[in-house]
């Protein structure tokens, strides 16, 4: 049995030590709205926090999990979508397809929790995941918004 | 199945009963269910929770009144909007939404959706018309009939609201969802009067006035897409997220040189692993190996012992594949010569200057963020499958042909894919794999899904093609004749062979008709021929969003190019003199060259581009400013475009599309490429077949002109037009015009 500390609850998951993360989480935990999109760590599809910062699951073996780690998924970045950058997601209507949606949005929030105040360059660099419906536009947008609703400058 | 016992409000009997249903075909059970379940005053948590069981309300309709087949009114003045095709990122849901609202005057903030199932189309022969949702279709060839629906809908909710009152019909009229009779000034709420309006008989369709586009307040409007919450909280169930009551997961591994055979596996390597279920043949080219957890399922694949029969293609390469289209190039037979006015070949042979080029563009790969997946249940009576499709019935149909039963014990469960861009169309070799494994496990749900690498290598690619352009030039710098002659893969070959074995294929032309509405050529050229010598390879080909008007917009628009810098005549001017007989491609043009400021000084170091192309019924043009830095690195700075699309139902949806298309565009010009080597696709993952990313992603302005005299499409037009003015401006940049791509010693900054 493996412990993991998922959304602040601690679940017990009984697979092989190489089981990439995201496996986990989507087919043991049931969390599926981190998303599978490569698995080699190239389209960030599905990210997530691991102790504040941004990972890709699909590369990180669930037997290198420390049970004290924090991992945060999109269902747990907030109770009712209210996260600022989910709801400057939801007003600027980024998603497309929606599908990289819930690793563009953890890394957003890994950005601005970081950095409060990102330049478009801080942006170029944090928001590298891959989406192929072409949201980049509304997702700068979105991020921005974001990060002055957390400055308090708009509301 | 332990939560269906929690189920409160239904006795034991029923309790079994839909446990057993659930098993055995929960869609139908369902379908039946639930008219039981609200007989029996069940609360709408404990059905909520009983679908939670189940996996899901998957083919259950809404409740309400059905008013017609596209308008579900509810009690509390909820208007459920039927929408029979497909929502893959494109945002047609919202905009069909629109037009039926527009016309039925309900509150638009108490606006749901549904989709009728394919089952229910053919049990209602077809009472939605088509579900296939691909060429940008989605609403071009739908408006008319669901404006109608929400039209009739809203004549009979006054009808029923006249009749109650018993005043004239004329003397009433409905906003918001609302019937007003202003002389006595009494109102009806839709809910209230939905039941009494669904039973008046239906008005005659054909004979109703629709409202003026000038009238809208709903459609035309910028509103914001319905089905945004689900995708920002990770809520929202893809397919590939499914999870039903006992399902199992499969992984697949099909022949890699396309048109190679299985011969034989070796199951005993693999069989006695942890969570593998069984090793299932599939087809005469794949194998498959279901688990209890994907993960398990794909590893266990991975050392499976597999031989292939590759031997009839494994000598197939990208050389021996661009032989074969430059032999396409200057062939004497085998070529359709699709338009020939004047005398091209004399017209050449006298002009003062010529000008020939060759053109190429590769294989590519849609790479939907969503890999391929499906998941099917299948019992020697039903066969069910949750799929995500752009064409419900193309599905049903696969799905009744793979499990050998008739379409009406199949049904389909349409999800939202995560992408479509033609992947998920007509090609449903996904759904007919799923099914023949879920034969196999009679009863079992089975969830199969591609990894990034089987999608990348089993794909429907867009096709490989190369241009031969030879132009003469007047004195004076007019076009006098050109010739044309594309040599590439057919689509329409591949589909259905028959249909164009004489090679006579326009849709490959795509962008050269002569005949308007769809994808005409914009200029007129007093000697042009445009020839077709149609070249197939064993690499499977299909619809790519915006094929074929984005290959052929490189050829036509970049030649057109180094024509107007030969003739030395700016690019704008050169192209209208030739658009005298096209108002609408001049006008898209005269747009973005206005708004863009074309002809005004730039920065030191950056250059502009500009194209026009018509495709899928609509006119696109754009500009581009481009900088190129010492290193090789294009950085775009700013992309301008105008589409006009006739009607512009959603106008924040269409910017949104116009800039997905430039992603896709550039991606494709920059980058895409999918090469063959002993048979197979090369390429793999992202890291071989590298997609734009947000860094890369230039600022797009988008202007659209609607002319308001036709229908045209929206996801796919400005494609075309959005890597050649990029290409434009390196030309521009570096003086030497592109005319292969991928660009390959240039990358994106
Ligand atoms: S699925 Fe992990 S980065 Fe693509
Ligand atoms: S919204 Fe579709 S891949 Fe990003």
């Amino acid at each position: 049995m493996i412990k993991l500390t998922v959304n602040g609850t601690v679940r017990a998951v009984d697979v092989e030590n190489d089981t990439p993360l995201l496996w986990v989480l989507r087919e043991q935990i049931g969390l599926t709205g981190t998303k599978y999109g490569c698995g080699i760590a190239q389209c960030g599809a599905c990210s997530v926090h691991v102790n504040g910062e941004v990972r890709r699951s699909c590369s990180i073996p669930v037997g290198s999990i420390k049970p004290a780690d924090r991992i945060v998924t999109i269902e747990g970045l907030s109770a009712t979508a209210s996260h600022p950058v989910q709801r400057a997601w939801d007003e600027l209507d980024v998603p497309q397809c929606g599908y990289c949606q819930s690793g563009q949005i953890m890394a957003a929030a890994a950005l601005l929790a970081h950095k409060p105040h990102p330049s478009d360059q801080d942006i170029d660099q944090a928001m590298t995941n891959i989406c192929r419906c072409g949201t980049y536009q509304r997702i700068r947008a979105a991020v921005k918004l974001a990060a002055a609703r957390r400055a308090g400058v708009a509301s | 199945m332990s939560k269906v016992s929690t189920v409160k409000g239904f006795t034991a009997a029923r309790r079994q009963f839909v446990v057993r249903s659930a098993l055995a075909g929960g869609g139908l059970a369902l379908g039946l269910y639930w008219p039981a379940a609200r007989a029996a005053g069940t609360s709408s948590a404990a059905r909520a929770e009983l679908r939670t069981a189940l996996g899901g309300d998957f083919g259950t309709q809404a409740e309400g009144a059905e008013v017609n087949v596209w308008v579900v009114v509810q009690p509390d003045d909820h208007c459920v909007i039927r929408i029979a095709r497909s929502e893959m990122g494109q945002g047609t849901l919202t905009g069909l939404a629109q037009l039926v609202a527009e016309e039925l005057q309900c509150d638009w903030s108490k606006v749901k959706t549904e989709f009728p199932t394919p089952g229910q189309s053919l049990a209602r022969k077809r009472a939605w018309g088509e579900m296939g949702t691909g060429g940008s279709r989605g609403i071009r060839t739908s408006e008319d009939y669901v404006r109608r629906g929400g039209a009739a809908a809203r004549i009979m909710l006054c009808q029923a609201a006249a009749k109650r009152w018993s005043v004239p019909v004329g003397e009433v009229s409905a906003i918001k969802g609302v019937v007003h009779h202003s002389a006595s000034g009494r109102t009806a709420r839709y809910g209230d009067l939905a039941t009494e309006a669904a039973a008046l008989p239906a008005p005659d369709l054909k004979s109703i006035k629709l409202k003026s586009p000038l009238d809208w307040t709903i459609a035309g409007q910028p509103l914001k897409r319905l089905d945004t919450g689900p995708k920002v909280n990770g809520s929202k169930v893809f397919a590939l997220d499914l999870v039903l009551p006992g399902m199992l997961f499969a992984a697949i591994k099909d022949c890699p040189v396309f048109g190679g055979k299985l011969v034989r596996y070796d199951e005993s390597m693999i069989r006695a692993r942890r969570g593998v279920k069984k090793v299932v043949r599939v087809g005469d080219s794949a194998v498959a190996v279901v688990a209890d957890s994907w993960w398990r399922a794909k590893s266990a694949l991975a050392d499976l012992p597999i031989e292939w029969d590759d031997a009839a293609f494994r000598d197939r390469s990208s050389e021996t594949i661009a032989r074969q289209m430059q032999e396409g190039l200057s062939a004497s037979s085998n070529v359709f010569v699709y338009r020939d006015e004047g005398d091209a070949a004399a017209a050449l042979a006298r002009a003062s200057v010529r000008i020939d080029a060759d053109y190429s563009t590769p294989f590519l790969a849609h790479a939907t963020m969503e890999p391929m997946n499906c998941t099917a249940r299948v019992t020697a009576e039903r066969a069910e499958a949750w799929v995500p499709t752009q064409n419900g019935e193309g599905s049903h149909a696969a799905l009744s042909e793979a499990t050998g039963l008739p379409l009406d014990r199949c049904e389909i469960y349409k999800m939202d894919p995560g992408g479509g861009f033609g992947r998920r169309g007509g090609n449903q070799d996904y759904v007919r794999q799923a099914a023949l494994i879920a034969r196999q496990m009679p009863g079992i749900p089975i969830k199969m899904i591609w990894s990034r690498e089987d999608d990348m290598q089993h794909d429907f690619y867009r096709p490989i093609s190369q241009c031969r352009l030879s132009a003469g030039l007047s004195a004076s710098g007019e076009l006098l004749a050109l010739q044309v002659r594309l040599a590439g893969q057919s689509i329409n070959a591949f589909v259905s062979p028959g249909l164009v074995a004489d090679g006579k294929d326009e849709r490959q032309l795509q962008g050269w008709y002569e005949k308007p509405g769809d994808a005409q050529l914009g200029y007129t050229v007093p000697n042009l021929r445009v020839e077709y010598a149609m070249r197939n390879t064993h690499v499977p080909v299909g619809p790519w969003r915006g094929v074929n008007t984005n290959q052929n917009a490189v050829y036509m628009e970049c030649f057109m190019e180094e024509l107007a810098r030969a003739a030395k005549v700016d690019s704008v001017e050169f192209r209208r003199r030739m658009m005298g007989n096209h108002p609408k491609h001049r006008a898209v043009l005269d747009a973005v060259a206005l708004k863009a400021g074309w002809g005004k000084p730039l920065p030191a170091g950056v250059h502009r581009g500009i194209a026009q192309f018509m495709g899928y019924g609509s006119y696109s043009a754009a500009v581009a400013e481009v900088s190129i830095g010492a290193d090789g690195l294009v950085k775009v700075h700013r992309l301008v475009f105008a589409i006009d699309c006739g009607h512009a139902v959603n106008p924040q949806q269409i910017e949104a599309q116009v800039q997905g298309s430039v992603a896709y565009g550039l991606t494709a010009a920059f980058y895409g490429e999918c090469t063959i080597e002993q048979g197979r696709v090369v390429q793999s993952n992202f890291h071989d077949y590298p997609i734009l990313r947000l860094a890369q992603m230039p600022v797009v302005e988008t202007m659209i002109v609607p002319s308001l005299d036709f229908w045209g499409g929206v996801g796919e037009p400005t494609i075309c037009v959005a890597a050649p003015a990029v290409l434009n401006a390196i030309f521009a940049a570096t003086g030497k015009p592109v005319r292969s791509l991928p660009l390959r010693k240039l990358s994106l900054a």
